[in-house]
């Protein structure tokens, strides 16, 4: 069962994110990205992040995502056009692309082949209650930290958007 | 690589998510070099800082600890401030270039 809810949400998680790098319009890409955050949060929530799955749903997939699709509408993005790359980028992006990816499984194979198993139940450690606690003893200072680095994000925001004064 | 028999018995190996993890930052990589929409571009990067919330996660599982999801928590929090300043930038961008091809930003490349 676990192999079978494994197989199915890494399924639907990278063909979204084949679909957020090759769609032309920004809005699929958009859209093909909340795919990608949901499947996500499925994954989580088997790993035993309840509380990071949620955040995942209404933080990631609600809140940025929205952010973003406001942008497209606002700026009125359409079609990127097609147009002519260099013929090494043509010839060598995706063979390297693979060549990467194939160093890295072939790492992650040989370190860590032993790592154990994830089955569904084994780990029950990420509630609200434990990521609170661990919060707000163990990581007390960045957590307040934090808050001042979403202040400054949001004056910045604020000044970088606002109307031009004269 | 483990034999059908003892995933189906044991559960899924944790290098399995790992390696997803890899193929989702892979791709979110080859988005940011391939594409010109500076938005794609933008949600490329998303889509790796998505990719490595996933091994974070599936480390806290191997540790049985909860400071990786910590972790992610505080990636999610410098996303969101990330995603609100760099969609400004681009507004701001946008109203001064009226593009948002990024071949056409170039200002400071000569």
């Amino acid at each position: 069962m676990d192999l079978f809810f494994f197989v199915l949400f890494a399924t639907v998680a990278v063909l979204s994110a084949i679909s957020v790098v090759v769609q032309r319009h920004p809005i699929a890409s958009a859209l093909s990205l909340v795919g990608v955050m949901a499947s996500l949060a499925v994954l989580y929530l088997a790993l035993g992040a309840e509380f990071v799955a949620m955040v995942q749903i209404i933080v990631y997939a609600g809140a940025v995502m929205v952010l973003f699709v406001f942008v497209i509408m606002l700026l009125n993005a359409g079609a990127e056009e097609r147009r002519g790359r260099s013929l090494t980028a043509h010839l060598l992006g995706v063979p390297v692309l693979i060549a990467f990816l194939g160093l890295i499984c072939y790492f992650v194979q040989r370190e860590f082949a032993n790592a154990g198993f994830m089955k569904f139940g084994n780990f029950t450690g990420g509630s609200a209650q434990s990521i609170g606690l661990a919060l707000f003893t163990d990581y007390l200072l960045p957590f307040e930290i934090t808050s001042v680095l979403i202040l400054i994000a949001i004056l910045g925001a604020i000044v970088l958007a606002r109307k031009e004064m004269d | 690589m483990p034999d059908a028999l003892a995933v189906l018995h044991n559960g899924v190996p944790i290098s399995w998510y790992l390696m997803l993890s890899a193929v989702l930052f892979a791709l979110g990589v080859a988005g940011f070099l391939f594409r010109r929409n500076i938005i794609t571009v933008f949600m490329c990067i998303e889509l790796m800082l998505n990719a490595v919330n996933l091994s974070f996660i599936a480390f806290a599982n191997v540790h049985k600890q909860v400071s990786g999801q910590i972790f992610v928590f505080f990636v999610m929090v410098v996303a969101a401030a990330e995603a609100a300043v760099g969609l400004a930038i681009i507004l701001t961008v946008f109203k001064n270039r009226s593009t948002l091809n990024i071949d056409e930003i170039s200002t400071l490349k000569n």
